[in-house]
């Protein structure tokens, strides 16, 4: 059925038709409506879930690990110094191998503090082994909610799911949404059963040591999963495609004008809609400008890129986050995976845009791609205030 | 790539930390034993057993040799002798 | 081998106290129990992969969030509508409960989450090399507050974990000793029969820590309790009941007998100090049976 609503109100809404058993959050601005929404859903009996008001990140993350252990599904969301704070759990999640789902609204970390949207947050727990998805619209973050819970259940995976959604500019926003009914998603989310859990009758022991003899091999398995997943994340798409009768892209990446291109933006999340505008125009004006839109960052779907971008002469990293000291991450991962091609490989440049919530317009593409024509940047701020800077020693 | 994932319950019984006992082991007297049961209730391994009195053994085996057991025996019939002795348990 | 649900192999101390208390938990509850553990001594020594010591299902995630996934599983749990037939247990050091996850432990007593709390005291961050934590004792020597030209050892009282506990209103406060082990075993059988957040704190000598020979655990453990220095006592629904002391003995009995405290031995004003602690218990909590 086809509603217009928030962002977040979309998200508790099929959240709640993915039936999860235990929800636990902790508030933090821009996550709040999705966890409103599910409290009141729980408070008018319409979600049969225990809904666990906790103190920290930390408990809210600690909560849901230890209810996914007893073989329920749950559900978690935060952002910015909330992941942070709640890191150390996330990795642990991970390494327990439990298929937790959360959504994590996008948003700059401190200091200065600020609310507003960019990517830094998700990037501190890049290689915690969560499998990382990036929505670009509502839609795309409702659909990515069914997909994450098939994703991360299917025996062969085991891991949790984080759904990457932009703060406030997907949060927030409106937008008309197609939502699947709870028949649709019962149909394609069934229930989570699993004999890797806490279990009086078969008791087993959960999240032991281990020493040098057998450490690397338990990380190995999770990289392997994670290859593994290259190949079930576009099945699940498939699925999904072949069920709700929508969804660009094959789970992993999605092109737009990526059949002749020969400068592509490869970015991800909300800004690719604004890639997209920027892409017709240039093509309006001749120039054989496409987008490499990465819907999976882990696992990074290295051979896609590669393929998509054979054709590719300079290629645009567009990064909303930075590894300070060092480059955007998307932009080292993609210059890792091209790096392959040899001298076919083109021209990669990397682009640092709309920390903490900038806004990020067709002028700050135009100005990305202009720089496309000259030397070769790794780590270019666009859209910077030069007047700020004059005062700074 | 799945596995590893758990331990197996009371599977630490493969580990026979009998060998740790460097000096001393404990020699159950079996002779004014009262059955108070508190030998069995201060072994850090749990591995003493026995119903009745002047019945009480340890599995030697897992035994560390702490000497808890004899320590706090109220008849003073548990007794902690070279681990050379009675034909060596070890 | 009698059945316990703790099976040996572990790779604890000769002599380890945690290890004869963990046992008393566990086979007081028996094996419809799930054990949520934060790391420390108890996790490691138990739980070296590929053996396990429990027999009950067991999940260690990390060092402060033991009450948090404890009260995930009960939620677990509650949503299958299996809570009333299975015991919860979050359980850890001293550490573990009083400094590092003071936090999520009190988060789990304020929402009245089903669960049997046990914190092992022995009085220091023992697994990572007996350094001081909130609940090492006054004047005690570990390897962060040490005794020195300046120093008499760490200079600050215990932190009143059991006050803090009660403090949230929760139904059951107990402190225990391994010293007394069939005490250890009424306190764990009367808090798991009550719904609600339960808080056992149990005195667990560490024959490494405080360097005391390894078959004295139960002496010192005992001594702690006589001495009025470790307060044996409930809060049920608020209500102070203590375990009253028979015979009071001096505290120099107590800290003779461990190195940890070795350098109070000489300076009667430090003795004096550890003295008026133990006094100032045995007031408080009413310990005196001649009293």
């Amino acid at each position: 059925m086809k509603q217009f609503v928030e962002g977040s109100h979309a998200i508790a809404e099929i959240v709640k038709r993915c039936r999860p058993g235990v929800v636990s959050a902790y508030p933090i601005t821009p996550q709040t409506h999705i966890v409103e929404g599910l409290a009141q859903m729980v408070a008018d009996k319409e979600l049969n879930a225990q809904f666990v008001n906790v103190e920290s990140e930390h408990s809210a993350a600690s909560v849901v690990l230890g209810a996914q252990a007893t073989g329920v599904r749950t559900y978690t969301a935060t952002s910015s110094q909330g992941l942070l704070l709640m890191a150390e759990v996330v990795f642990n999640i991970a390494g327990l191998r439990l298929p937790v789902v959360m959504t994590t609204a996008n948003r700059a970390v401190s200091a200065p503090i600020n609310i507003w949207n960019d990517q830094q947050d998700v990037m501190t727990v890049r290689d915690s082994g969560w499998v990382l998805l990036f929505a670009e619209t509502i839609q795309e973050a409702v659909d990515l909610h069914l997909q994450a819970y098939r994703i991360g259940e299917d025996p062969r995976v085991m891991l949790p799911v984080m759904v990457n959604m932009d703060g406030f500019i997907l949060t927030h926003g409106m937008e008309v949404v197609d939502m699947p009914s709870q028949e649709e998603v019962d149909k394609f989310v069934t229930p989570y059963s699993t004999t890797y859990k806490l279990d009086v009758d078969n008791p087993l022991t959960m999240g032991y040591l281990a020493d040098p003899d057998y450490y690397i091999e338990i990380r190995y398995m999770v990289q392997q999963t994670h290859q593994e997943l290259l190949t079930i994340i576009p099945e699940v798409a498939a699925q999904f495609k072949r069920q709700f009768k929508r969804g660009e892209g094959n789970g992993l990446i999605e092109g737009y004008h990526l059949e002749d291109a020969e400068q592509v933006f490869v970015a991800m999340g909300s800004v690719c809609g604004t890639i997209r505008d920027s892409v017709d125009e240039f093509r309006s004006k001749g120039k054989k400008a496409g987008l490499l839109k990465i819907a999976s960052y882990r696992p990074f779907p290295k051979n896609e890129i590669v393929k998509a971008l054979s054709r590719a002469r300079e290629v645009a990293v567009v990064d909303k986050s930075i590894s300070l000291g060092g480059f955007g991450p998307l932009y080292t991962d993609l210059s890792a995976a091209v790096s392959s091609m040899g001298a076919k490989a083109p021209k990669v440049s990397g682009f640092v845009i709309g920390l903490g919530g900038r806004d990020i317009t067709l002028q700050s593409i135009q100005e990305v791609y202009e720089c496309l024509s000259g030397k070769q940047v790794d780590c270019e701020f666009i859209g910077l205030k030069k007047e700020l800077l004059a005062e700074a020693k | 790539m799945i596995g590893h994932l758990t331990c197996k319950p009371g599977s630490s019984q493969a580990n026979k930390t009998g060998s740790w006992r460097t000096e001393t082991k404990p020699k159950f007297l079996q002779k004014n034993c009262i059955a108070c049961r508190m030998c069995i209730y201060t072994c850090p391994e749990g591995i003493i057993s026995g119903e009745g009195k002047n019945t009480f053994k340890c599995d030697y085996a897992y035994c560390k040799g702490c000497g808890n057991c004899a320590a706090i025996c109220p008849k003073k019939d548990i007794e902690m002798i070279s681990e050379m002795e009675e034909g060596d348990q070890k | 081998m009698t059945q316990t649900l703790f099976k040996p192999g572990h790779t604890a101390c000769a002599g380890c106290g945690q290890a004869v208390g963990a046992r008393l938990v566990i086979d007081t509850a028996g094996k419809n129990t799930m054990i949520a553990n934060n790391t420390g001594c108890l996790e490691v020594f138990s739980t070296k992969y590929p053996e396990s010591a429990w027999c009950v299902p067991w999940i260690h995630s990390l060092f402060e969030n033991c009450s948090a996934v404890a009260s995930g599983i009960e939620a677990g749990l509650k949503y299958l509508g299996k809570k009333d037939a299975i015991n919860v247990i979050a359980q850890a050091g001293d550490g573990g409960t009083a400094d590092i996850g003071l936090q999520a432990i009190s988060g789990m007593f304020e929402r009245g989450h089903d669960v049997l709390y046990v914190c092992y005291d022995n009085e220091a961050y023992m697994n990572t090399g007996i350094q001081r934590s909130g609940l090492t004792p006054t004047l005690t020597n570990t390897t962060t507050s040490p005794s020195g030209a300046g120093s008499l050892g760490n200079p600050r009282p215990k932190k009143p974990m059991p006050e803090i506990a009660a403090a949230h209103g929760i139904p059951y406060v107990a402190t225990a000793s391994v010293g007394y082990p069939q005490d250890v075993q009424k306190k764990v059988k009367k808090a798991l029969s009550i719904k609600g957040p339960k808080y056992i704190q149990m005195h667990v000598p560490c024959p490494l820590g405080w360097r005391h020979e390894s078959n004295m655990t139960f002496d010192v453990a005992k001594l702690a309790v006589e001495t009025g220095l470790y307060p044996l006592f409930e809060y049920e629904y608020g209500k102070l009941i203590p375990r009253k002391i028979a015979k009071i003995k001096p505290v120099e009995e107590y800290l003779k007998v461990q190195g940890r405290f070795k350098h109070l031995l000489k300076n009667p004003d430090a003795v004096k100090q550890v003295q008026a602690i133990a006094d100032y218990n045995i007031q408080k909590y009413g310990l005196n049976a001649e009293a």
